[in-house]
């Protein structure tokens, strides 16, 4: 459905956008990741055709943005960064002049009343668009990117702002909406893409550093090899027979207790499952053990590690040496594996030299 | 296309400007033609028509202003640039809401004249020689197309200016700078000896094309001249936008 290639965008002589590409296929939500000044907003600023870019290529059902711009501009329902609303409008009114601006051939009424009803306008319908909360300002111009069905939806931060109640309300209406739309969103809240997308996409310092379904990071960030162990027995004793394991890489006692239990922190070999032969170890020792957790990875771990190994690795390549990377060894690890995937998908395609059609 | 159109015309009724720029010019506008035309007792219009363009380079700058700036300012613009409209559209849109309203209140003001063509009608129908007495239509029919042209220059000043500043009161103030400069071209012109200077003068002098027109004289020169300072400037408030999506 969208397709990036090799684009870079350059403000003078600040790169913004340096050489992303990715494919987003029709009925995926795709988060789109990154600290602030990523290149998110440049991104989608050009996929909209809001922006042109420097070099590279965007197509939209085929389309190239440049050669058929108001054909991919009607493919398009965008919501950027702050919600472009005319305070002076009533919501009816605003909405009549988006439905008029697109050339919509819908039944005006009717399609108008739908959207409203989906996200929830109906109340404030007649009221002036200044009056209104910062949340229903939102809706309003996620309204307006609705307007029209366009088959691909972008949305620029879409919940900044509102309470917690509202949204979970516009995710809900978002993993909706992916239902028949292609949805990109761009955000910086980790849980948001968690909760809503299918795929994440992160870049830092306008690249790609990660690509990956949502469900292999998942995966990944909860496939632990540290536990938490809480036992009741000697200290000393537990933590000379966790030490003693084969099985066992490394253990430690933490200083926190929980009741007459001592809590101790274990980590495994890679791919080995100790948490049944844990419990029998105690069992037969006579320790009870009254909680046994893996410390997963949240995705912030990820994220942080993701972006601050790309940063690292710039400094690195800039002026040897540069800032120690402060990820702490496993989410090296896991960063570096998502970030050798991503790497290997990027070289997968082919550069881009000009138009060949 | 239309669609900003209508959204632009609207907008001059929702907020006060559109009301203080109508109410200003039909106030001025009969003010100036009862000190003009009714107080000295004359059918010559030619004046108060120029008086209406040298009032005209203060509110036209009132229409103009808050085109391009507000939709910069409250990122509006981005609306608009990313809806299937191309930025030519936009761009006329907008201008053809400035000119309608322009064009309007020209035409509502011409009701200040009814007076004259009145009179005029029966000083004529009580004439005993054949000796013209009363209006000359072309002169008034000759002078409102030149208002309207004028203003269609000015409008598409106004409209560039508007483009270039997220501040209306930028906007117009310098909209209003550029267009006395113009107006006073045509009087500095005479005070200069260098050819070179009064050429230049001269090509930047809207009044002085004027004139023709209030001499009932309908200049194909002059038109041509007004209609393509719109222009220019409409295509240039057009490569605004494209070249700051190229920025």
């Amino acid at each position: 459905m969208i397709k990036i290639d090799h684009l870079v965008k350059n403000y003078g002589a600040n790169c913004a956008v340096d050489d992303i590409s990715f494919e987003i296929a029709a009925g995926e939500i795709v988060g789109f990741l990154g600290p602030n000044g990523a290149g998110k907003s440049t991104t989608m600023n050009i996929l909209t055709g809001y922006l042109s870019s420097t070099s590279g290529r965007v197509t939209v059902d085929g389309l190239n943005v440049l050669d058929a711009p108001l054909e991919v501009k009607r493919r398009i329902g965008y919501l950027p960064e702050q919600p472009p609303l005319y305070p002076d409008m009533t919501v009816e009114e605003y909405l009549i002049f988006v439905y008029n601006l697109k050339g919509c051939t819908l039944n005006r009424t009717k399609h108008l009343q739908e959207i409203c009803e989906v996200v929830k306008l109906t109340d404030v319908y007649k009221r002036l668009i200044r009056n209104l909360s910062k949340g229903y300002k939102q809706r309003v111009g996620i309204a307006q990117a609705l307007i029209g069905n366009p088959p691909v939806i972008i949305f620029d931060e879409p919940t900044v702002g509102l309470d917690p109640k509202q949204i979970i309300e516009i995710r809900n209406l978002i993993r909706n909406l992916g239902k028949d739309h292609t949805v990109i969103l761009s955000t910086h809240i980790l849980q948001e893409v968690q909760a809503v997308c299918d795929r994440i996409i992160i870049i830092n310092k306008g690249r790609v550093v990660a690509d990956e379904l949502t469900e292999n990071i998942n995966r990944v960030a909860t496939n632990s090899f540290r536990y938490q162990v809480k036992a009741c027995g000697p200290q000393k004793e537990v933590l000379a027979m966790l030490k003693n394991r084969p099985d066992v890489v490394y253990a430690e006692v933490l200083s926190a207790r929980d009741g007459d239990a001592y809590i101790y922190q274990v980590e495994s070999n890679r791919g080995v499952d100790i948490r049944k032969s844990l419990f029998f170890a105690f069992a037969e020792r006579g320790w009870a053990m009254v909680g046994l957790e893996p410390l997963g990875m949240s995705l912030e771990d990820i994220f942080i590690s993701v972006v601050d190994k790309t940063d690292a690795g710039n400094a690195e390549r800039g002026a040897k040496g540069g800032r120690k990377p402060r990820a702490k060894s496993l989410e090296k690890d896991i960063a570096q594996s998502i970030l050798d995937a991503t790497a290997e998908k990027q070289e997968s395609i082919a550069p881009y030299a000009g138009d060949e059609d | 296309m239309f669609a900003i159109f209508k959204k632009e015309l609207r907008a001059y009724f929702i907020n006060p400007v559109g009301y203080v720029y109508i109410g200003i010019f039909l106030a001025a506008s009969a003010l100036i033609c009862a000190f003009n035309t009714y107080q000295q007792a004359t059918y010559e219009t030619a004046g108060y028509f120029q008086f209406l363009i040298l009032m005209m380079g203060v509110l036209i700058p009132l229409l103009t202003m808050r085109l391009f700036s507000e939709e910069r300012k409250t990122k509006t613009e981005q609306l608009l640039l990313t809806a299937p409209v191309s930025i030519t559209g936009m761009v006329l849109g907008k201008y053809l809401a400035a000119f309608t309203l322009f064009g309007a209140s020209v035409l509502v003001s011409c009701l200040n004249l009814f007076p004259l063509v009145s009179y005029s009608i029966i000083e004529q129908s009580n004439a005993t020689s054949d000796v013209h007495v009363g209006l000359v239509g072309g002169q008034v029919i000759g002078c409102l197309i030149g208002v309207l042209l004028v203003g269609a220059a000015f409008i598409a000043i106004g409209l560039f200016i508007s483009s270039l500043t997220e501040s209306q009161l930028s906007a117009a103030v310098i909209t209003i700078a550029v267009l006395m400069v113009m107006m006073l071209a045509n009087a500095l012109n005479s005070l200069i000896n260098s050819t070179v200077v009064r050429t230049v003068l001269n090509w930047i002098s809207i009044l002085a094309r004027f004139d023709r027109f209030s001499v009932g004289m309908f200049d194909i020169a002059a038109v041509l001249y007004y209609v393509s300072i719109a222009g220019i400037f409409i295509f240039l408030t057009v490569r605004i936008y494209d070249k700051r999506r190229w920025g």
